[in-house]
């Protein structure tokens, strides 16, 4: 695993907002950041050869495209079934992150988190029934939370600034 | 949106090509010209159906840390609470969800200490606990949505 420098952060942190809306928004990236247009597209290449850049490209806001049944569905599983009951849930191909978690005992007893996305109540309730007869018995118990509503979403940051500091708006 | 659009936000939601002229590059194959696939990508972020046009960073990678974090916010106060909570850079998104934890937000910083530093300070200044969920283990997918 590559550790980032000094150019590869700059880069990180001039487009993690978004590209230019330009011709050539790398050369435009780069001519805000004293660079040349080469050197950020192959900055970006083995970044994102080596998973540091997941993909580049649009990015849609699901609910925009009518996914309004957004379920984070939560897991009881015992921990010795967690990597199992982890890769059932990937394989069913309708999940769109998968993590486990701590549990907060007693409120709250789920330890695996996996989001759905679904256009319908009908269709998120089957893909929940998926999901649950996927685990079959490694579920003790399930839950599923729907988000009622975005309050932010901007993407994980790389802050330019570390360490105290007030926080900025926007 | 119209079929133009629904083929730009299935076909690009990965790829982009990097080279000088992406949008060109990437424009021939949908049977559009640079300036309207530049122009088509503008108003979908305008008009919100794209939260964001660019690269996709797995923040895991910055060598920073990232938690998620819930609270059981008071309806009456959850305005108010989730302005004070966006205000911070460090947050990344922000959902309201159908349970007593009512709000459900992801802190990433470049330290487990900025992290912690931020959870602590939106504790003292709403008065309400804010819960710590880091991940501790990623079983990775990805699922691209269709338009």
């Amino acid at each position: 695993m590559t550790k980032l420098d000094d150019i590869d952060r700059a880069i990180v942190i001039a487009t993690q907002g978004g590209l230019p809306l330009v011709a050539d928004p790398y050369g435009a990236v780069a001519d805000a950041l004293g660079l040349s247009a080469e050197v950020v597209i192959a900055r970006l290449d083995a970044m994102q050869q080596d998973g540091v850049v997941r993909r580049i490209g649009v990015v849609p806001n699901h609910y925009a495209l009518g996914y309004r049944f957004n379920g984070m569905t939560v897991w009881d599983v015992a921990d010795d079934h967690v990597e199992e009951a982890g890769r059932r849930l990937c394989a069913t191909g309708v999940v769109s992150h998968c993590y486990q978690r701590p549990r907060l005992l007693p409120d709250w007893p789920y330890n695996i988190f996996a989001m759905i996305h679904a256009r319908d109540e009908a269709a998120a309730t089957a893909l929940v029934e998926r999901l649950a007869t996927a685990l079959g018995p490694l579920a003790r118990g399930h839950r599923v939370l729907f988000s009622t509503r975005i309050l932010k979403k901007t993407g994980l940051r790389l802050g330019r600034q570390q360490g105290g500091g007030t926080p900025c708006s926007g | 949106m119209d079929d133009i659009d629904r083929r730009i936000v299935n076909a690009l939601q990965g790829g982009f090509p990097l080279t000088r002229r992406p949008f060109a590059d990437a424009a021939a194959p949908l049977g559009l010209s640079e300036a309207e696939l530049i122009g088509r990508i503008r108003k979908l972020r305008e008009s919100g159906v794209l939260s964001r046009f660019g690269p996709m960073f797995n923040a895991d990678r910055f060598g920073g840390h990232n938690t998620l974090a819930a609270m059981v916010v008071p309806e009456e106060r959850f305005d108010e609470v989730a302005e004070l909570v966006n205000a911070f850079d460090e947050v990344a998104h922000n959902y309201a969800r159908d349970h007593s934890f009512n709000m459900w937000f992801v802190v990433a910083a470049e330290s487990r200490v900025r992290v912690d530093e931020v959870l602590a300070e939106i504790a003292a200044r709403t008065g309400i606990s804010v819960h710590d969920m880091p991940k501790q283990r990623e079983f990775l997918v990805q699922l691209r949505f269709e338009a």
